[in-house]
């Protein structure tokens, strides 16, 4: 797995999301599932729910903890990932390809000239 | 705030860990590791084959002198002098009024010769608790060893390669003083945290990197792991064993955490004994009961436990129980709402999650 693919924008919280458009898929970096250790939930917002940037849109837990999702973008979630209910642990092995988390209709895009590139992303965990 | 990386205490195997790629955590003022492979995979290592696991961090206190027995039956809730040579029991440290200053196993070399084994983050407060009270002339040590778990079905198997002595011979919380291992002069005890067959060993600082390396070779055949703290606290709340600061600390008695059988009434005077004697005639208002999720969720430490909608206790620890494939939890509710069966609801994040008390232990190994 690639730790930091060049086509994602990245947060700060260790967000990751993938942009067509005016849609946006959203998901947890290698990084943070890495730091999460073994993952056995996850909580995901319903279809439909309309969420602003940097708010809680759900969290993982592993064994150890649990930890909020922030949404990286402003949106309406369209699709939620439902393998994820039955097979969480797929975020440990897939964090950008099958276990995204969710789909969303970009109502802001303004906003992703703040997220951050790969490079810069890597360079921020590495400081971490 | 929590101590940097700098100030934390590190064991004799710290190396050993970074090379085989440890995550390194703190845990209590001791940065240690919390898994190497992955805390799922360790459990199972530990449940089905082996794990091996670094547990230096555990303080240590030998008593000695003529009068040690005394000083042990004094400061502890359960038995020492009384126990016989080579015996180890899980006991207390307790204060004045009932609560626990700590949770030990206690080990009887011989009628003048003692070892404690305690919980890190509590080896100062407990070393200066039996020594305000050793009136006994007794002499305190906190020797340089380091302590090791190799817990499993085949812990057995794998060990007695590594010694002379014949293990299988070892009771069940007893242990062998000077036994020989690598070459070396140990304590064998076959104790544990994890629900497992299995041995705590204690070595020297200076031949644990050593030892470490022959018990995972010797191991291999059997599939053994080396395993984190993740592991061990998800193998001991299957087996229901209590760890202080969540299960018991200083405002929790023995009775409320269900360790009634730890303390021994029978002994006419020990710290902490008239509090215990008080609470028994007034009787137990709450108790540790087990639970197990039924919604989607875990109940995790801290969170609050909803009977018929109103609050009535909080969760001691709780996560996922490999073995069982559950999700599992210890909380403190009212005695007389504790028996198994009774629906509650545990606060998770904002939201009631429903869950049902159970009998503990959760896990029980087969005979």
């Amino acid at each position: 797995v690639p730790e930091y693919p060049e086509d994602l924008r990245y947060t700060k919280e260790h967000e990751w999301v993938r942009i067509e458009g005016d849609a946006g898929t959203v998901g947890i970096t290698f990084h943070a599932q890495k730091e999460l250790g073994d993952i056995v939930y996850i909580d995901m917002p319903k279809i439909g729910t309309v969420v602003e940037r940097g708010k809680s849109i759900g969290s993982v837990e592993s064994v150890k903890a649990v930890s909020e999702i922030f949404s990286p973008v402003s949106g309406e979630v369209t699709a939620v990932n439902e393998l994820l209910a039955t097979a969480p642990e797929k975020l440990n092995v897939d964090p950008y390809g099958v276990a995204w988390l969710v789909k969303m209709r970009l109502t802001a895009p303004a906003e992703l000239a703040q997220l951050l590139s790969a490079a810069d992303y890597r360079k921020f965990v590495e400081a971490e | 705030m929590a101590p940097s990386a700098a100030t934390l205490r590190t064991t004799p195997l710290h190396q050993t860990h970074c090379r085989l790629g440890a995550r390194m955590v703190e845990f209590g003022g001791w940065n240690m590791p919390v898994q190497y492979s992955g805390i799922l995979e360790e459990h199972r290592a530990v449940r089905t084959r082996a794990g091996l696991f670094d547990v230096s961090h555990m303080g240590r206190i030998v008593v000695r002198g003529r009068e040690a027995g005394r000083l042990i039956d004094t400061v502890t809730a359960g038995p020492g002098s009384a126990l016989k040579p080579g015996q180890a029991r899980y006991s207390a440290l307790l204060y004045d009024h009932g609560g626990f200053v700590d949770d030990i196993l206690v080990h009887k070399i011989a009628e003048d010769h003692f070892f404690l084994c305690v919980n890190a983050s509590n080896q100062d407060k407990d070393y200066q608790r039996i020594a305000e009270h050793n009136t006994f002339d007794a002499v305190l040590e906190i020797p340089d060893q380091a302590q090791l778990a190799i817990q499993g079905p085949f812990a057995l198997a794998a060990l007695q390669k590594l010694t002379p002595v014949d293990l299988s011979a070892i009771g069940y919380y007893h242990f062998v003083h000077g036994g020989l291992l690598c070459g070396v002069s140990a304590e064998i005890a076959r104790t544990g945290y994890t629900g497992e067959d299995g041995f705590e060993v204690y070595i020297p600082s200076s031949d644990a990197p050593r030892i470490w390396d022959m018990i995972l070779e010797a191991g291999a055949e059997f599939g053994i792991q080396p395993c984190g703290l993740g592991a061990r606290n998800t193998l001991r709340l299957e087996a229901a064993m209590a760890l202080y600061g969540h299960e018991i600390d200083a405002s929790t008695t023995p009775f409320d955490a269900g360790l009634g059988w730890i303390v021994d009434l029978k002994k006419t005077e020990f710290l902490g004994r008239d509090a215990l004697v008080k609470q028994k005639q007034r009787g137990v208002t709450r108790r540790l009961t087990g639970f197990e999720m039924k919604g989607r969720g875990i109940g995790r430490d801290g969170y609050e436990v909803l009977i018929d909608g109103v609050p009535m206790g909080w969760v001691t620890s709780g996560g996922p129980a490999p073995t069982l494939n559950k999700n599992i939890g210890l909380c403190y509710l009212p005695q007389a709402l504790s028996e198994p069966g009774r629906t509650m609801h545990v606060m998770v994040r904002g939201t009631p999650v429903e869950a049902v008390t159970v009998a503990t232990p959760f896990y029980k190994r087969g005979k």
